[in-house]
C-alpha cells in the first residue's frame, strides 16, 4: 500500500531527510536526556528549545499494540482496507511509539511482543517513510 | 466586547486544591435543547446559529429568568463534529444574510463566536461577561461555575452546539489529499480513524484483564435503551429503534476492536444551561441544582498514543481531584454518568471513580449485573453518546435533570438521586462536574 506524499515543512525536514537516507532520528533534549516524538518546538520536560536535536535510532523496536482498519478516513488508503495499523515501541526507549502498516504481516494476525526492525518506504511523491517489519 | 479563551487558572487540574472555594454555591438550574438531526439541509431555521439561539432561549425560559437578567455568556466556538465547510465550496448566503453578520461569513454555520450571539439575540441587553471554553460542554461548565462562583457573573448561560453537514466525517481536507506537510504526516499518514486510540487501549485492556468486545453489549443496549427515553436526543427523534445484542456483534468493524456502534453517531444538536448563585437560584422557576465542585485533566501521553497504564493513572487522578474538591468519596454517587463517545472507554471513567467499589479490570463484568435506572447500580441513566448522538452534554442533561427529579422515563428508580459526577471527553484529558440535590 502506498501512502500519501509527505511535503516536509522546516520543522520536520530533519526527519524526513534522513527517513530519505534509510535513517530513523528522533527528537532529543540533551538537557533532559530525553527523547520526544511526535516532535514539537520545545522540550516538554525543560522547555528548552535550544537543547533539541535529531538522535539516531538503532531502528529496532517491539510490537506493543495494534487495532485493524476497516473504515479509513484518507482517500489514498482506502482500497487497501482493512489493514494493521499498529504501535512499535523503540527499543531506544519503550515510551517512544511509531505507528505501522506491518508490512507484510497478515491482517489481523500481529503477533504483540514481537521483534521489529525499521525500514523505509516510498511514499506517493517519492519521500521516504519509515515502517517496519517483523524479524521474530 | 471582546470575548477570551478562558485562562488556565479558572480550571481545577491538580491535586491538593482541597475543598473547591465556592462549593455548594453555584447551581444549574434551566436547560435548553435545541432539535436534532443527522446533516444540516441548509435552511436558515435549521442552521447551527439558529439552534444555539433556540437552546438559549429555552434554557432561559426553563429556569424562569428573563434574558435582561442574564449578563454572562460561556460558549464554546467550535462546532465541528469533524465536517468542515468545504474549500471553494460557494457560501450559503441565503443562511449568512438571515442573521445579523460578523466578520466571518461562517459564523452561526461552521463555527460560533459571542459576538454572533449576541448580534442575534437582541434581548440580551446586560450581558456583561463573555468567555470562550475550548471544544466541549464539559470544559464550558468547568469555566461559567468557576466564573459565577468568582462573581464575574451572577447568570450566566453556557452554549455548546455542533454543525455537521453532507458528505462523510473527516473524509475531506487532508485526507483527500495526493501529499501533507511533513510535520503532521509523521502521525497521521496511517490513516488511523477518530476511534483507533481508544481501540488499541480497549484493545489492551482485553489482554490484560481477559475480558473480550462482546461483554460490551449490555452497557450498548442499556445506553440505547436510556437514550430512547430521552425526548432530546438523536435516537429518540429519528431512529427510535432498539440495539440488540445481536445488532452490536455483527455491527461491522471501523477499526477493531471498535465496531460501527461503538462510534457516536456525529449530529447536528445545540444545549444550553443556566448557571447562577444558590441565593439567585432560590427565586427561579426550577429546583436548583448545586454544584459542589469541578475538575480537569490536561494529561498528555509520552508518545503517540495514551497507554493503559497512562489511561488507568489518570482516571484515578481524575478522581482523587472530583472527590478531594467536591468533599465526597465514590460512595456518594448516586449513579454513574460519565461520558462514553467512543463507548469501549467508558469503562475506564468508571472503573477511575470507583464506582461501587469497582477496581481496574471490573467494569466489563459490572456490566453483566443490573445496571438499568430501575436497579441499585445505573450506569449512564443518560445513555450517553451512544443513546443519543454526539453531543457530549447528554450527561449533564441527565444529571442535572434526574436530580431535579423531572427525567421522566429515564428517572432512576432504584436509587435516590442526590449526589452525581458527569464529564469527558476523553479519559486523559477533560473537565468534570460535581452535581448535588443540595448545597451541602
Ligand atoms: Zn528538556
Amino acid at each position: 500500500m502506498v501512502k500519501q506524499g509527505v511535503l516536509p515543512d522546516e520543522f520536520s525536514k530533519p526527519f524526513w531527510d534522513a527517513a530519505n537516507d534509510e535513517r530513523l532520528v528522533i527528537q532529543n533534549c540533551k538537557a533532559c536526556d530525553r527523547l520526544q516524538h511526535p516532535p514539537l518546538p520545545a522540550c516538554r520536560r525543560c522547555g528548552s528549545e535550544d537543547s533539541l536535536e535529531w538522535k539516531e535510532m538503532s531502528g529496532r523496536g517491539t510490537i506493543y499494540n495494534h487495532g485493524v482498519v476497516y473504515d479509513c478516513p484518507v482517500r489514498l488508503l482506502q482500497d487497501d482496507q482493512p489493514f494493521n495499523v499498529a504501535v512499535i515501541m523503540l527499543d531506544d526507549d519503550p515510551g517512544i511509539q511509531m505507528f505501522s502498516h506491518l508490512p507484510g504481516a497478515p491482517v489481523d494476525d500481529v503477533p504483540a511482543g514481537a521483534s521489529v526492525e525499521v525500514i523505509f518506504e516510498a511514499s506517493a511523491n517519492g519521500q521516504k517513510v519509515p515502517e517496519w517489519r517483523v524479524t521474530g | 466586547m471582546t470575548t477570551q479563551h478562558a485562562p488556565d487558572s479558572m480550571y481545577r487540574s491538580t491535586e491538593g486544591l482541597g475543598i473547591w472555594e465556592h462549593r455548594g454555591k453555584v447551581a444549574a438550574v434551566g436547560i435548553g435543547h435545541s432539535p436534532t438531526a443527522r446533516r444540516w439541509d441548509e435552511t436558515p431555521e435549521t442552521s447551527m446559529g439558529a439552534w444555539s439561539i433556540l437552546a438559549l432561549r429555552r434554557a432561559m425560559e426553563d429556569a424562569g429568568v428573563s434574558p435582561d437578567q442574564v449578563d454572562g455568556l460561556v460558549v464554546v466556538p467550535e462546532t465541528t463534529t469533524g465536517a468542515n465547510w468545504p474549500e471553494g465550496k460557494a457560501l450559503p448566503m441565503d443562511v449568512v444574510n438571515a442573521f445579523n453578520t460578523t466578520s466571518d461569513p461562517l459564523d452561526g454555520v461552521a463555527q460560533l463566536s459571542t459576538e454572533w450571539l449576541l448580534k442575534n439575540m437582541p434581548e440580551l441587553t446586560n450581558v456583561k461577561f463573555t468567555m470562550y471554553a475550548p471544544v466541549c460542554m464539559s470544559a464550558a461548565l468547568a469555566v461559567a461555575a468557576q466564573a459565577v462562583g468568582d462573581g464575574l457573573t451572577h447568570t450566566c448561560l453556557v452554549l455548546k452546539s455542533w454543525h455537521n453537514l453532507e458528505g462523510r466525517y473527516y473524509q475531506g481536507g487532508a485526507n483527500a489529499e495526493d501529499a501533507i506537510p511533513g510535520t503532521p504526516a509523521i502521525r497521521n499518514l496511517w490513516g488511523a480513524p477518530a476511534s483507533y486510540g481508544t481501540a488499541l487501549q480497549f484493545a489492551e485492556y482485553c489482554r490484560k484483564y481477559g475480558k473480550t468486545h462482546d461483554m460490551m453489549a449490555p452497557f450498548m443496549e442499556n445506553s440505547r435503551r436510556n437514550g430512547l427515553m430521552f425526548p432530546e436526543g438523536y435516537w429518540a427523534q429519528h431512529r427510535p429503534e432498539r440495539l440488540t445484542e445481536e445488532d452490536y456483534l455483527v455491527a461491522r468493524w471501523i477499526a477493531k476492536p471498535a465496531s460501527l456502534y461503538d462510534n457516536d453517531i456525529p449530529i447536528m444538536v445545540s444545549g444550553a444551561y443556566l448557571f447562577t448563585t444558590a441565593e439567585r437560584a432560590q427565586s427561579m422557576k426550577r429546583k436548583p441544582v448545586y454544584i459542589l465542585n469541578h475538575a480537569t485533566s490536561t494529561t498528555q501521553p509520552r508518545s503517540l498514543t495514551p497507554t493503559l497504564d497512562e489511561v488507568e493513572e489518570d482516571t484515578a487522578r481524575t478522581a482523587r481531584k472530583i472527590y478531594e474538591g467536591a468533599g465526597i468519596t465514590a460512595k456518594d454517587l448516586s449513579f454513574e454518568n460519565m461520558y462514553d463517545g467512543f463507548s469501549l472507554f467508558h469503562q475506564f471513567h468508571l472503573e477511575g471513580l470507583g464506582y461501587r467499589g469497582i477496581k481496574f479490570g471490573e467494569a466489563l463484568d459490572f456490566y453483566q449485573t443490573d445496571i438499568s435506572i430501575e436497579g441499585p447500580n445505573p450506569v449512564s441513566p443518560s445513555g450517553g453518546n451512544i443513546g443519543s448522538g454526539r453531543s457530549r452534554f447528554w450527561m449533564h442533561t441527565d444529571c442535572i435533570q434526574q436530580l431535579q427529579g423531572r427525567a421522566g422515563d429515564r428517572q432512576v428508580t432504584g436509587v435516590k438521586p442526590e449526589i452525581a459526577v458527569s464529564g469527558g471527553p476523553m479519559p486523559t484529558g477533560g473537565s468534570f462536574t460535581v452535581w448535588s440535590a443540595t448545597p451541602d
